[in-house]
């Protein structure tokens, strides 16, 4: 039950994009279409759910035991990265449409924020690891979530009057702080 | 070899406006929405990563020939990432307070697409001394941007800036602007009026 909770906290209520603000450059950049939302949404949730698994691994047999604490930072970004270039190689053999779709996006979800963030969240708040599991795979849905409604709503914005100052980045700015309003509505819900 | 005849001063400012990390390159957005609540945070945070900026392009300047093309982004990465565990451990010692607030800001500025992005267009190209103007310039223009942001959303949200009360007791302070959609929506409008002013600049 508890797993669920933290499931629907991290997905929903604290949703990383829109409370966290982790992830921004990809949600600004990759939200123009909805299909390619949905399959960097799903590469960003793969990603998460492995990293979460292998740094909690990491952090918790060996940082911990020879008191290395100091190097979390190093460590973790270095498995991020390498965690990408595996996915990289293994979407590649197995999909290669599906690669060229994510093209240029899939290298650089190396720096995606809310890869990094949710490795230290996860040791900032002591989950333990199928916690830090379920986290993960939840942060992930909520990125997804937000990145595929976001793009429903620039596909619309396409033919819309925009003023010419704010097209592009700005009014994705005001369209996402409006998002972000309707999200706080699930504040309570936890 | 265009791009030598440019002066330092120009490189310097072209950070400021022209070529701003934030408004016009829109990188390293997640700590400028994230920490700006207040002018003090996004100032502290704009100056931890001005640090780092400045500190990796000199080392990956002087490494840009040792450095093998094909793992560079992963010898960057580390680089940076080293200088931000120095800017995170001195925060927590001498600036508790700030260090708590940013929280897991700070780590996160290892991935900061600003600082990548300058060593990657930048320091692995130039000289340390053109390298050293770049980041300083690239700096300033992040820590203008988060400043200004900060200042307008501690403004409407808790009628103060740097903690001193500027707006009266008549103003009743909008409590969304230090909550996240404020961000965003105080980011977007600055984005427009940037781009309204370049626009008119270049019309004039």
């Amino acid at each position: 039950m508890n797993l669920l909770l933290l499931f629907i906290s991290a997905a929903i209520v604290n949703n990383f994009v829109l409370t966290y603000f982790l992830g921004i450059c990809p949600f600004v950049g990759v939200s123009k279409r909805i299909s390619s939302a949905v399959s960097m949404g799903l590469a960003v949730m793969f990603v998460m759910t492995i990293t979460a698994a292998v740094t909690w691994l990491i952090y918790h047999l060996l940082l911990v035991p020879y008191h290395i604490e100091i190097l979390e930072y190093v460590s973790f970004i270095l498995v991020i990265a390498s965690l990408v270039q595996l996915v990289e190689m293994f979407i590649k053999k197995v999909s290669k449409p599906l690669y060229d779709t994510l093209g240029i996006y899939l290298p650089l979800i190396t720096t995606n924020c809310a890869i990094l963030g949710l490795a230290l969240f996860s040791v900032l708040r002591e989950y333990s690891f199928a916690e830090s599991m379920v986290f993960g795979v939840g942060a992930g849905a909520g990125f997804t979530l937000a990145l595929v409604i976001m793009a429903g709503i620039r596909e619309e914005l396409e033919l819309s009057n925009i003023p010419k100052p704010f097209r592009g980045a700005g009014i994705t700015m005001i369209v996402a702080g409006s998002l972000a309003l309707a999200f706080m509505g699930f504040a309570g819900l936890i | 070899m265009a791009k030598k005849s440019i002066s330092l001063s120009k490189e310097f400012l072209k950070g400021l406006w022209d070529e701003n990390p934030v408004l016009r390159m829109l990188l390293g957005l997640c700590p400028t929405l994230a920490v700006t609540n207040s002018a003090i945070n996004g100032l502290a945070m704009g100056l931890a990563t001005t640090f780092v900026l400045l500190s990796s392009s000199v080392i990956i300047s002087l490494l840009r020939k040792v450095i093998p093309h094909q793992v560079r982004i992963a010898g960057y990465i580390v680089i940076i990432a080293t200088f931000v565990t120095v800017a995170d451990r001195y925060m927590a010692a001498f600036l508790p307070e700030i260090s708590k607030a940013l929280g897991p800001y700070v780590p996160l500025i290892v991935v900061n697409c600003v600082i990548l992005g300058r060593q990657e267009a930048f320091a692995s190209k130039n000289g340390v001394g053109r390298s050293i103007i770049d980041a300083l310039g690239m700096g300033s223009g992040f820590i203008l941007v988060l400043l200004v942001l900060g200042s307008i959303r501690e403004l409407f949200g808790s009628a103060t800036i740097f903690n001193l009360q500027i707006l009266g007791d008549w103003f009743n302070p909008w409590m969304i602007m230090i909550l996240p959609p404020g961000a965003f929506l105080t980011l977007g409008l600055l984005i427009g009026l940037g781009n309204w002013l370049n626009e008119r600049k270049v019309k004039i």
